[in-house]
């Protein structure tokens, strides 16, 4: 089947937008009659195995087995004349060029729309919690529309876009007709990474975005530092890595490579929310910043062991100030992860002068009274250092991370008005023999016993692989494609998408996909690709 | 002890240390935290004296005595190979410093002492891979009776280099003797269920030798898929293979598998498994598969190798005739494990064929009958066979040289004591079937497993030559293969190759982490055992 026709593709944002697609049946000319008897057979493939499926699965998707065929050496992205995007849109001009070699991998044209002109509104922006991801997708015989209200929704819709898009067996590309309505279910959709217990190259984390962008995920939570080492390079603590990392120089972040992190993040509409946990899981901190952690007694005497941060004197918390301060100026999202988990109390009970404090604060014997006074003058830090516009102190997001009876906690909070993150399901840093990815598919963030408004404050959730025994080595198998089963319960609807049995040729396809597009996905099960993986 | 250590490279001329540590590398561990044999030698003392190597005048030589030279290839390869090791990919050693200084250890010397070095053989079940290795200055000796075990030899020798603070390599002064504990020690790797890309492979043959591993045993093909292009039978891959071209092993990639296995002493068993898990040679071959039966009509789904045909037996006399010339080793696997009888029972000429044999319902009976024609066509190959610990339990008949794997965990002892009061040989791999992944640090009860512990004489204890750890490929390829295997299977190579005392986990885990570290240095993308960092991280991805 030659192919002699082009496909135009045109982004619309806000205003409608045309945009001719020219299909086999609509343009052929003199050529009807190959291009027919070419068409046939595509019917027949189209029902036989040609099921090209998106993930996560759009809201409304209706695909017909008619198709039209793209040529590399024509096809383009082009602007529609009322977008409020133009050339010269920093997100979009570079979403072009990486979908165009995503989509045609063996082509490296289409880079002649990198023209740069006048900048319009929100492509130099961040995404953030309330930005609209929507977009709608229409290919059809002879017309085709991309439709967005912001450069993010249409990021989204290219990632769909780019799905539809398959090669026969000659190696032609072809798109079927197709209608996409779609939006997120949940706004946010979240992976933590965890820097600390090993060092992640700069590579690993932005490979990892990558991935994360092909299953629309849009947050990137960065649990940055921990007890073991801290790679983080500040500016106006520069000790704490050059004393707190697992070596200065080769196991650490600069600040130009954070800088990098969340603008490959930003280019690909992912939020980059960092996390600085404190008052315990601090050890790395106090070889930098002498004075910040509770030193442990042992007899009377100290025991040249440290607990968690010192909660009772003013220091700490200058200290915490300048630094939120300085990730205030680096890190652009609003959010930041305070932690605030596992705090060991054995420390603080060993120490004298904690103990005083306790007595002349009147918190008895209750740690926990300890605990939240700190939390408390922290996030008072908090909301000094950072601008909360209108937003409420109830706008602190609880995150639920222990694994049992995450139900029960979701309705506890929801009732008290917080808004809240599921992420304990999906510890995928546990793994288990066989398709563990089902487990997370089951979830369901909104089958707790509550009202409709409390299921509202479920804002999304979280996939979390910690760093025990994770590197580079094993991270990205280790994360692909299990997280893609929390991707499409956090974006699809999930009365459409509760059968893992359904779901599982679509993923299997997606990970091939993952491995076309250089992501060392590891297999759900026996069999193969087209594209093996082919590093090591 | 742990100043002079530390201070080793900049007092050497002045500090004669003679302070020998006999087998108590252990605790000498934390101070000198460079240096961390994998596998444990079986003797070994060391001291804290320092010689220095340099990139620009140190070598690895044939001694003088030795009956390798030059023309031996495989020791050449492996010199380069550990020379690039130990000094990383060094494209140009440094000029500036030609100069041979007192404590620098100037060259080793590689003693091949029997007659007939094999350099141009194939290792093999007997071969012997001891050695001793003596680091002293001017000079160190390898002392091996042939190049297998110098190859374990050079392994241990590049361990032992470490880097000091300044980046200078230093050797300790040391005397190691040196010897397997098992003969067979052994990865099996599945390219069945997942086709496995040569260059996957090949590294993991790398890994292999890193940690004295000697057999890849190739489960190469399976139900699932048929990667081996074969001469005689074109078809098997051509239909079987999940790709006929990009997804098979050419006979020019079989060749260069057991050329790179040979040239780190490893030697290469295939399997060819039937006659169960044969799914896919049944693309290729009509009529070798057992049509299955619904009622009274055949159901077009096919099970096991049709055993009542005279053409199955003819064609697996020319399929094994190709494999006995392909593979050099003196054994092939057989399989013959997880036979599902169903088949056979649907289907009414077996049914006609097992009231003719007499064998009333019995179909492992049926099973034997097969496995006994096939075990007499592969033998008149002139190879030996290993089989399924099946085989053996249904009594087939067995020449003496058989090995019997033993794979199945519940009931594991009692199989090994049955097996060997029997008079096979046989090898262990029940507790390590790497496939099964959890959370957490499991490479620790791979460890703890003692292969021996089985009640018998000591004269059956003697039949246990060794074990395989396997990863089984159903959630296994390219993208994790390598990283889930290493450093888990580090685990398995140390109780097979190290003394029976040494089983101290703690301690294992010190060199353990620093052995993942060499591996990631090196290439291989082992990952980690818990938190923390190494000097090195992998550069892949």
């Amino acid at each position: 089947c030659r192919c002699f026709l082009t496909l135009y593709f045109k982004i619309i944002m806000i205003v409608l937008c045309n945009y001719i697609c020219s299909f086999s049946m609509a343009h052929t000319g003199t050529h009807s009659q190959p291009v027919r008897s070419c068409l046939l057979l595509v019917v027949v493939s189209v029902c036989v195995q040609q099921v090209h499926g998106v993930w996560p699965l759009p809201q409304q998707l209706h695909q017909s087995a008619d198709r039209g065929c793209l040529s590399p050496q024509r096809f383009s992205f082009t602007y529609g004349r009322d977008s409020a995007a133009q050339t010269g849109c920093s997100v979009l001009d570079a979403a072009f060029k990486r979908y165009f070699s995503i989509i045609f991998p063996d082509f490296t044209k289409g880079s002649g729309l990198l023209m740069l002109s006048v900048k319009t509104g929100g492509c130099d922006g961040y995404p953030d919690e309330d930005s609209d991801e929507s977009y709608n997708l229409s290919v059809s015989e002879g017309q085709a529309v991309l439709r967005s209200v912001t450069v993010w929704g249409a990021l989204r819709g290219l990632e769909s876009f780019s799905q539809l898009v398959y090669q026969d067996d000659y190696g032609s590309y072809f798109i079927n007709k197709t209608e996409i309505v779609d939006f997120p279910r949940f706004a946010f959709r979240g992976l933590l990474l965890d820097t600390s217990r090993h060092y992640l190259p700069l590579h690993a984390i932005l490979k990892t975005l990558d991935a994360m962008a092909y299953s629309k995920f849009n947050v990137f939570h960065w649990h940055i530092v921990d007890d073991p080492s801290f790679p983080y390079q500040s500016r106006t603590f520069p000790d704490l890595s050059n004393k707190g990392a697992f070596h200065p120089f080769t196991h650490i972040y600069t600040q130009s490579d954070v800088m990098r992190v969340i603008e490959h993040a930003r280019m690909r509409g992912i939020r980059v929310v960092p996390e600085f946990d404190s008052p315990g899981h601090t050890q790395s901190w106090g070889k930098g910043q002498p004075g910040l952690l509770t030193p442990c007694y042992k007899g009377g005497v100290p025991s040249g062991s440290f607990g968690p941060v010192d909660p009772t004197i003013d220091t700490t918390y200058k200290f915490m100030e300048s630094l939120l301060k300085e990730v205030k100026f680096v890190f652009p999202d609003s959010y930041v992860h305070l932690g605030g988990d596992e705090v060991s109390f054995a420390c603080w009970q060993s120490n004298p002068n904690v103990r005083k404090f306790m007595e002349k604060m009147g918190f008895g014997k209750d740690f926990t009274k300890l605990e939240s006074f700190y939390m408390e003058r922290t996030s008072i830090v908090w909301q000094d250092v950072f601008d909360y516009h209108e937003r409420i102190p109830q706008d602190t997001v609880l995150e639920i991370w222990k694994g049992e009876k995450y139900q029960a906690e979701l309705s506890r909070m929801t009732q008290a008005g917080h808004r809240v993150l599921l992420s304990a399901p999906w510890y995928i840093n546990h793994i288990s023999y066989g398709q563990d990815w089902r487990n997370s598919y089951a979830v369901q963030p909104q089958n707790f016993s509550g009202t409709e408004e409390q299921k509202k404050l479920v804002i999304g959730g979280e996939v979390a692989m910690w760093g025990e025994y994770v590197d580079a080595t094993n991270l990205t198998p280790r994360l692909w494609p299990r997280a893609c089963a929390a991707a499409e319960r956090l974006w699809s609807n999930e009365e459409k998408t509760l059968n893992a049995d359904l779901a599982f040729p679509r993923l299997e396809e997606f990970r091939c996909e993952l491995l076309r597009r250089g992501i060392q996905a590891e297999p759900l099960f026996v069999g193969h690709c087209k594209h093996e993986y082919d590093g090591l | 002890m742990y100043c002079l250590l530390k201070l080793a490279p900049l007092f050497l001329a002045v500090a004669v240390c003679n302070g020998w540590l006999f087998g108590d590398f252990v605790g000498k561990q934390k101070e000198q935290d460079e240096i961390s044999l994998w596998p444990l030698p079986q003797k070994f003392q060391s001291s804290a004296v320092a010689f220095k190597l340099s990139p620009a005048s140190f070598q690895i030589v044939h001694a003088k005595q030795s009956s390798a030279g030059p023309s031996c290839g495989l020791l050449e390869n492996a010199f380069r190979r550990y020379f690039e090791y130990i000094f990383g990919d060094l494209k140009k050693p440094e000029k500036s410093r030609k100069k041979v200084y007192d404590s620098d250890l100037v060259e080793l010397q590689v003693w091949v002492t029997s007659a007939d070095p094999k350099c141009d053989d194939f290792p093999s079940l007997q071969t012997d891979e001891s050695y001793e290795l003596s680091i002293d200055e001017p000079s160190a000796v390898l002392k091996a009776a042939n190049v297998w075990g110098a190859l374990r030899g050079l392994e241990t020798f590049s361990q032992l280099v470490y880097e000091d603070y300044y980046g200078v390599n230093n050797i300790n002064k040391t005397d190691i003797s040196d010897f397997p504990r098992f003969a067979h020690r052994g990865i099996l790797l599945d390219s069945s269920r997942h086709f496995l890309p040569l260059k996957v492979i090949l590294a993991n043959l790398e890994a292999m030798a890193m940690n004295k591993f000697n057999v890849f045993h190739w489960h190469i093909v399976d139900d699932q898929s048929f990667p081996y292009m074969s001469r005689t039978f074109p078809e098997l891959s051509q239909k079987g293979a999940y790709h006929p071209f990009t997804h098979v092993y050419t006979p020019s990639d079989v060749k260069m598998v057991i050329e790179f296995a040979r040239m780190r002493g490893i030697r290469v068993i295939p399997e060819f498994d039937t006659p169960g898990h044969t799914e896919s040679w049944g693309n290729g071959i009509k009529d070798l598969l057992t049509p299955c039966y619904s009622g009274s009509s055949p159901s077009g789904t096919f099970g096991p190798v049709n055993p009542i045909l005279n053409s199955s037996y003819d064609f697996m006399t020319q399929f094994f005739k190709e494999i006995s010339t392909v593979f050099p080793d003196a054994y092939i696997h057989l399989g013959g494990d997880e036979v599902d009888f169903r088949c056979w029972e649907s289907n009414p000429d077996i049914e006609k064929f097992m009231a003719q044999q007499g064998f009333g319902t019995d179909y492992s009976k049926l099973e034997s009958f097969y496995i006994q024609r096939l075990l007499d066509i592969v033998a008149a190959t002139k190879k030996g066979y290993m089989v399924w610990q099946e085989v053996f339990d249904n009594g087939v008949k067995l020449k003496d040289d058989t090995v019997v794997e033993v794979w199945m965990g519940n009931k594991m002892e009692e199989e090994l004591q049955n097996v060997t009061r029997a008079g096979f040989t046989t090898i262990l791999s029940a507790p390590w079937y790497l496939d099964y992944i959890s959370y957490g640090q499991d490479w620790q009860h791979y460890y703890k497993v003692e292969p021996l512990s089985f009640p018998g004489t000591d004269a059956q204890k003697k039949l246990v030559i060794g074990g395989e750890a396997c990863l089984w490929g159903e959630y296994v390829d390219a993208t994790n293969l390598t990283p889930r295997l290493w450093p888990r299977a580090s685990a398995v190579a140390e109780r097979l190759w190290s003394d029976k005392s040494v089983t101290d986990v703690g301690n294992a885990y010190n060199r353990l982490v620093q052995h993942r570290c060499r591996m990631v240095k090196r290439g291989i993308p082992a990952e980690p055992l818990f938190v923390g960092h190494c000097r090195q991280e992998y550069k892949g991805l």
